[in-house]
Formats: structure tokens, sequence, C-alpha cells
């Protein structure tokens, strides 16, 4: 990314900086965005797909991926979904909190594999959060790409999120959004289905596709093979994995995948890369 | 700090900081041995060479016995040490022995690997206090007092090189591990007899100390033999009484340790082969025949001398202050895998096949070195005995159809 | 005729007719008609006789389930391009949902009694028009056993208490 600068390396890789919540956004019922400030003023520098250390003081401490745009780096945005103690936890705070900060960690989406080619993003739900930055960021460097379509599916029409973006996105003439749910009230006029129909309708040019899905790790492979389909092979489909992060330095050893520890030579991988190991269960 | 005339201790001007001064160093940054003459060192001299590390203003850590057990602790005088003791070490049985003599060293490695100085079990990572505008967050100063380890065997120098390569030599270093590992004096000791679990031969890690110490010691009837391995070692021991070695007592020493190296009963053949063969092999019927025996208990990676896994707690006082603590952790635990929804690694299949394909195959491609050192404290301190050694050779044995390729 | 012609030629060009012989089209273009309609309307009822099956030339069609309380739900939606409805292969030959336009539709209906009398007296065509039907119903199934374990894995999220 041109003119951005290189995260500095952390003193104490450990060690959290505080950050206060200016805004709390509900996006859809049990997910929530923060707008956060460094307490001390300085930018926060990150790229697209990577994701930060969040501590709740007194709670405990979650990997949340950065769902700005990173453009703005006087603004972290972080995008929480309450399933366990400490996202529950995190979901009572309100504007003005404080919350520790440690990142950016991760290997960020390649972008610059997309030059050039059409750049089809899957995704779902919560898994537009990690997707954002780097559609923004491609959307800021439109004329280096061709088509760019987005293909995103909720389980209903109340799941959508950033409807907003969507909006926004669909509304721009260089940009081709399929959104699909599951499940609607009669006289919706979207499309329902799974995300497989959205990329069947899509209709991309498989052979000049570069893929980027965030989906869990259960439909990475349909995603996958949809793609496959449609001519997209996996040398050209970047997808994210999950692990239980901790340390987010690669020292703490949680998040191994074979011989990658997830926190830093992932999340992002690229698909046909780690395809064997992704076959074995329980690995 | 206290003056010194020969600063062996104290800050270090490098910046890296964890070089002991004027050391050639590998590609690998392990310190070469150099090539002085080895001296003679009396009882009294390795007397000597405690009170003048603890002098030089080091925390001097040896072999104790403690609960039946090799336990590495301080020590201030030879007494300390476990004189004339001995262990039997055989799958899932350890059992401390007197010697018929007042060998020094005269034992092998115990339960606790010297990790545990290095990389604490337990460490308060910060501190964090709510102010009136926002959150204070301190943390506790690194230990003041260098550390000497004296009776460090081949194994554990090499261990040591494992956790360097993990804590200090990649793109983020451990900021508590390298405060521990500054100014480190290594006083080695070559092993005069193999341990009932040992297999270092098989690992190349020994029995032969060969890089890492500043000094290293071979235990024979009539004193130490002493080889130095950095000037600092050479510093040292110039301030003790020795003598140059003769010819006769620097082959008893090879002659030592050639035997220690030939008594060696376990052995994995060619360790370079394992990173293709084990993780060309992860659906091998074998890891469950292991499945049914392990009892998941981590004792394994608890001994382990290279398994570095952490969590992190936080508590809360009543002040409403918080503090993070790290703890070692271990790859047997279900909830080590843990993301929302279940373990990645819910049966004791996988978690064994996750330690013993990250510790002889993944290691390699992480870290450019095995994580095994041939200690054989995981065979030793596994309750039902089960063998790494043993589960190499079940594989290598039989492979089963590759089903997934070494990436 | 001309009109026969033209329907041929429309069904030849969608994709569930591609690369049909030239005989099988003939044969079942005779059970063939071209519908339209409007949005909201019903192209058929749960409950009602299979009567027909539909390939989608132009708009959208929603799969509806009818449930006692609330508005129908909508299950799936097909577009250009894409089959729907096979209760005609299958007795007792009744629709087990609804299908509703959500714009305008264009679709070629073909006759069910129709095509499963051509069947019958001709094993080929009605081998022929199966091996094309399965593959759909394959894929459907597939793709809606994804669909479940998407909603099985999707965590469950805590609601926020300021949401009561």
């Amino acid at each position: 990314m041109d003119g951005m600068p290189v995260p500095a390396r952390l003193a104490d890789p450990m060690v959290p900086l505080p950050f206060r919540i200016t805004r709390v956004i509900r996006e859809i019922d049990g997910v929530f965005t923060w707008r956060l400030k460094a307490l001390d003023g300085a930018p926060f520098h990150y790229r697209p797909g990577q994701f930060n250390m969040v501590t709740q003081f007194g709670v405990g401490e979650i990997p949340v991926s950065i769902s700005g745009d990173c453009r703005e780096p006087d603004t972290l945005v972080h995008t929480i979904r309450a399933v366990g103690p400490v996202t529950e936890a995190m979901q009572a705070l309100r504007t003005g909190a404080v919350v520790g900060i440690r990142g950016p960690f991760g290997r960020p989406w390649p972008i610059d594999a997309a030059i050039g080619s059409d750049v089809i993003f899957v995704t779902s739900t919560i898994g537009l959060a990690p997707l954002r930055p780097l559609i923004h960021e491609v959307l800021h460097r439109r004329q280096e790409f061709g088509k760019v379509v987005i293909c995103y599916g909720t389980r209903g029409i109340d799941d959508i999120m950033f409807e907003a973006d969507l909006h926004a996105w669909r509304a721009r003439f260089d940009t081709n959004v399929h959104l699909t749910v599951h499940s609607a009230p009669s006289g919706y006029r979207g499309r329902v289905g799974g995300v497989a129909a959205a990329i069947h309708a899509a209709r991309i040019d498989g052979l000049s596709t570069v893929a980027f899905v965030c989906r869990s790790e259960a439909l990475t492979r349909q995603a996958v093979n949809t793609l496959g389909e449609r001519g997209v092979t996996p040398d050209r489909v970047w997808v994210t994995l999950e692990r239980n992060m901790k340390c987010g330095i690669g020292l703490c050893g949680h998040c191994q995948f074979g011989p990658s520890f997830m926190c830093k030579d992932g999340p992002v991988y690229r698909f046909d890369q780690i395809e064997a190991l992704y076959s074995v269960r329980e690995f | 700090m206290r003056r010194a005339t020969v600063p062996l201790a104290g800050p270090r001007p490098d910046p890296e900081g964890l070089a002991p001064d004027q050391c050639a160093r590998t590609p690998d940054g392990d310190c070469t041995g150099m090539t002085s003459d080895p001296a003679l060192l009396t009882r009294d001299g390795l007397d000597a060479l405690l009170a003048t590390l603890h002098a030089e203003g080091f925390r001097v850590l040896g072999p104790t016995v403690q609960d039946g057990a090799i336990v590495y602790d301080d020590v201030a005088r030879v007494a300390d040490l476990p004189v004339g003791w001995t262990d039997r070490q055989d799958g899932g049985s350890y059992r401390l022995e007197r010697r018929g003599d007042d060998a020094v060293f005269g034992h092998t490695v115990g339960p606790y690997a010297w990790k545990r100085f290095l990389h604490p079990p337990l460490l308060r990572l910060w501190r964090a206090e709510s102010g009136a505008d926002g959150v204070r967050i301190a943390t506790d100063p690194p230990p003041a007092q260098p550390m000497a380890f004296v009776g460090v065997r081949a194994c554990e120098l090499r261990a040591i090189a494992v956790q360097d390569a993990v804590f200090l030599h990649g793109a983020i270093v451990d900021p508590h591990y390298a405060a521990r590992r500054q100014g480190l004096f290594v006083v080695a000791v070559n092993c005069g007899q193999a341990g009932g679990t040992c297999f270092c031969t098989s690992m190349q890690a020994g029995p032969k100390a060969s890089a890492g110490y500043d000094l290293a010691l071979t235990e024979l009837a009539g004193g130490f033999l002493v080889e130095t391995g950095t000037t600092r070692g050479a510093m040292l021991l110039d301030r003790l009484p020795h003598r140059p070695a003769t010819a006769a007592e620097r082959e008893g020493a090879a002659a030592i340790v050639a035997r220690t190296a030939t008594a060696m009963r376990r052995h994995i053949p060619d360790p370079a082969a394992l990173p293709e063969l084990l993780l060309g092999n992860l659906d091998h019927p074998r890891w469950d025949e292991v499945a049914a025996r392990c009892l998941s208990c981590g004792n394994c990676t608890q001994v382990c001398p290279t398994c570095f896994c952490t969590d992190v707690t936080d508590t809360t006082d009543l002040t409403g202050a918080t503090d993070r603590t790290r703890r070692w952790d271990s790859c047997f635990a279900v909830g080590f895998s843990y993301i929302h929804g279940g373990a990645v690694r819910p049966s004791p299949r996988s978690r064994y096949r996750q330690w013993m394909t990250h510790k002889l195959a993944s290691w390699v491609e992480q870290f450019g070195t095995s994580g095994c050192t041939g200690c054989g404290r995981c065979i030793t301190w596994c309750p039902v005995g089960i063998d790494i050694t043993e589960e190499v050779a079940a594989i290598r044995d039989a492979p089963a159809a590759p089903t997934a390729a070494a990436p | 005729m001309v009109n026969v012609v033209g329907l041929e030629d429309t069904l030849a060009a969608h994709p569930f007719a591609a690369d049909m012989d030239a005989e099988a089209l003939r044969t079942i273009v005779g059970c063939c008609s071209n519908a339209v309609y409007h949005p909201g309307d019903y192209l058929f009822r749960e409950g009602e006789p299979a009567d027909a099956f539909f390939l989608i030339r132009h708009g959208q069609v929603a799969l509806e389930i009818h449930v006692p309380q609330g508005p129908p739900i909508v299950v799936e939606t097909l577009e250009e391009g894409e089959i729907f409805g096979w209760s005609w292969l299958i007795p007792p030959y009744r629709w087990s949902n609804d299908a509703r336009a959500n714009d305008q539709v264009r679709v070629l209906k073909l006759d069910a009694t129709c095509l499963r009398r051509k069947m019958e007296a001709d094993r080929t065509l009605g081998y022929e028009l199966y091996r094309r039907f399965l593959p759909i119903m394959a894929q459907r199934l597939a793709a809606n056993r994804l669909r479940i374990v998407e909603l099985a894995t999707e965590p469950r999220p805590i609601r926020g208490r300021s949401r009561g």
C-alpha cells in the first residue's frame, strides 16, 4: 500500500495501549461496532485483514479484526459479535470507556495479487467486517482492478450488516453487490438462498478473477468449490482461517496450524497452499 | 551490582545484550567452542567457581536433591549439589539412588528444565489501574541479577538454543525471555553416563557440549576437565585454582563421553526425515493406538525443555486493578484450541498428534531446528510410559498411504 | 406453425435444454407453452396438482412456505436460466410449496400430463429428462444441506442488555 507507514514495532508486544471508545454502533442483534481513539492521540496504522488483541480490563482479551478504512488512521474501528463471556461484557461498554489494544497483527489481504484482475469478495454476516477495509481499499484504488463483485449472505434480512456501505457500493456503477439471505418474509424482492447461489448469479469470468473469502471454516470449502465451478482456481482464492489466538505474535503456540502460526503467518492464506492440511480433521 | 575486578556479569553494551562477548558465533547465533587447551579443576576449584560467580553478582543455579528428584535451584557450594546421587530412569519411572562414589554430576536430567528460569511458568505481564483519565498500565522491572547455570547438559544447551530461536530470533522478541537470557553464564557438564530414557545422540545434541557454554566440565576421578567456550569463561577460569590437563586426562574425558554415547539405548534414526514422515502420515492408525494410552495430562509438555506455549489469565482485585498473568499452557488441554463453538482438537488423538508433529516436524519449518533435544524427559515423566522414539518407529515401520502432503 | 418453431428456439436457448438432441426437443416442445406472471402472482400453490414444470426465461420466482402464524417465508429464489418444480415427477404429483413471481416473470411452462405420457411411451426421452433433472435436484439438495450447516454453525448472538 503506497505511502502507508509500516506499523512500528511494539516495545513490549504483550502490553496493550489504552484507547477510548468514541462511539458505539449497534449493527444487528448481538453485534456492535466501536469507533476508538488512542488516549495519546497517535494514529493507528494497519493494513486490510489485520487484527488486534482487544482487552476489556478486568475481563479478558480477544482477537478482533479491524473493520474500518485504513486510510483513516485516526479512528480505529472494531466490529464485535457477543458470543462469549468477554464479548458479552464488551457489549455492555458505552462511549467513553477505555479498552486496551495490542496490534496490528497478522498478514494482511494481499491486495496486490488482484491488480489487473476482476475481484470477488465472498462472505457472510460478520465476515464482512474483516473484508470491509479491503473493499474500501479496492474501491479507493478502483482503477487498478477489473470488475468488482461483492457476494454477501446472511441468515435473514435483519442480519444484514453495514447496510449503509452495501447501499453505497450497490449504487456505484462499477461495483456489483449480490446480497442473499437464507429466508425472508413473503414480498421480499431480494435473493433468497445460500452464498453459493449468489456466486453463481454473479456470473464472473473465473479465468480473470481473484477471490477474497471470509467465511466460517465449515463453509470455506463450499465457497472454494463454488468458485471452482465458476473457473476460479484455488491459487487465486484467498481465505481466512480461525484458531485460538492469544498473543498475536507467534509466541504462545495456541493458533498453530501445522507449521504456521495463524496470528503471524495467517489468518489470510492462499487456499492451494493450505488445502492439504485444511482437509485433515482436527488438525 | 557489586564491582568486580573483571566485569563478567552486569549490563552488556551489545545492543542484542545476549551474547557473551567475543564469542565466535555460528550463523545460528550459537557460541562455538574455543580452542584453548583444557584445564583441570579440583573439587575445591569447583567450589571456588561457585563462589566467584556469586561474588560477581550472579544468581547461581545448579542441580540439587529435592523431593526425591534432581531439581535446579540456588546453589552456593559443591555440598549443595547432588554429590553421590544418581537417577534410574525408564518409561514412566524415575528413582534417585545412592551412588557408590561421591561424584558431583553422576546423575542425568530431572523433571525440571532450565526453561523455568528463562521462561518462567508464571509471570505477571502487566498491571492496569484505572485513573481519572483512563487506565495506567505498569510492568514489573526485569530481574536485576544475571543468572549463572551450573551443570547444564548438552541436551539442555540445545534446548536453550531452541528457545533462543523461538523467543529471540523471530520477528518479535519476547522481552521477558530476553531480560533473563541477557548475561546468562553457562557452565556445562558433559554427561558421564546415559540416562535410561536418553537419546540425545539421535538428535545430535549430546552427550558432549559443543556450543553455547562459557565453561564445560567433564567429571573425572580426580577433578573436572574444563574447556572454555568464551572469553568470559576463560577470564573466570583464570581466577580459579587450576592447572593444564594432562594428555591422559584429556583422553580420559573423551573416553567418558564416548562411552556415554554408546550406552544410549533409545534412538530416533534419521531425524531430518521426520517432517516429511510425520506430516505425510497425519491419519496413520498409530495415532489411535497412542491416543488409547495417552491420558492428556500434559506432563510431557511441562517437563519438555523446549515446549513454550503459554496462556494468559486476568485477575482483578478489590481496588479494581487488573493483573495479566502468563502461565505455561499445554496443547494437551482441550481448551488449548478453543474457538467459539468448541475446540479444534477435541480428541486425545489429535492433541497427541499436534504435540508430536509440532515437536519433531513443524518446528523445523518454524524455527529451523527440531524441537526435540533427545533429553528423554517426556518418556520418563509420562505416567503411562509413552515413548516418543517408539511412536516414531511405529509410524516409520508402517507408513500409511499419505493423506496430506508436507506443505 | 411459425409459433411452434419460435417455441422450439426459445426452449433450445434455455440452459436446461442445452445440447438436447433435436428429436427430443421436438417431442417435448409439444408440451410447452409460454407464460407471463406479474409481481405477486402465484405460479402455483402448495397442495395443488403439480401439472407443470417451469424454465425461467426472465425474472425472479420466490419459493414460499406457508406458516400458520405470520406471512409466508421465502426459502429460495430462482432466476433466469434456472428451472423449478419437480413434484410433477413424483407421485402424488402435488406442489409442496408456493411459487410466486417477484417481478414480471416469463417462463416456459411444460405440461406435466403431456410430458409424463410421452416419457412413458418413449423411455429414451424419459431417461434424457431424468438425466437433466437429477443433477439439478442433487445440487439443490447439497446446497440446502450446506445452508443447514451454515445456520447451525452460526454463533448464537448474546443479546445486548440495552436492547432488552
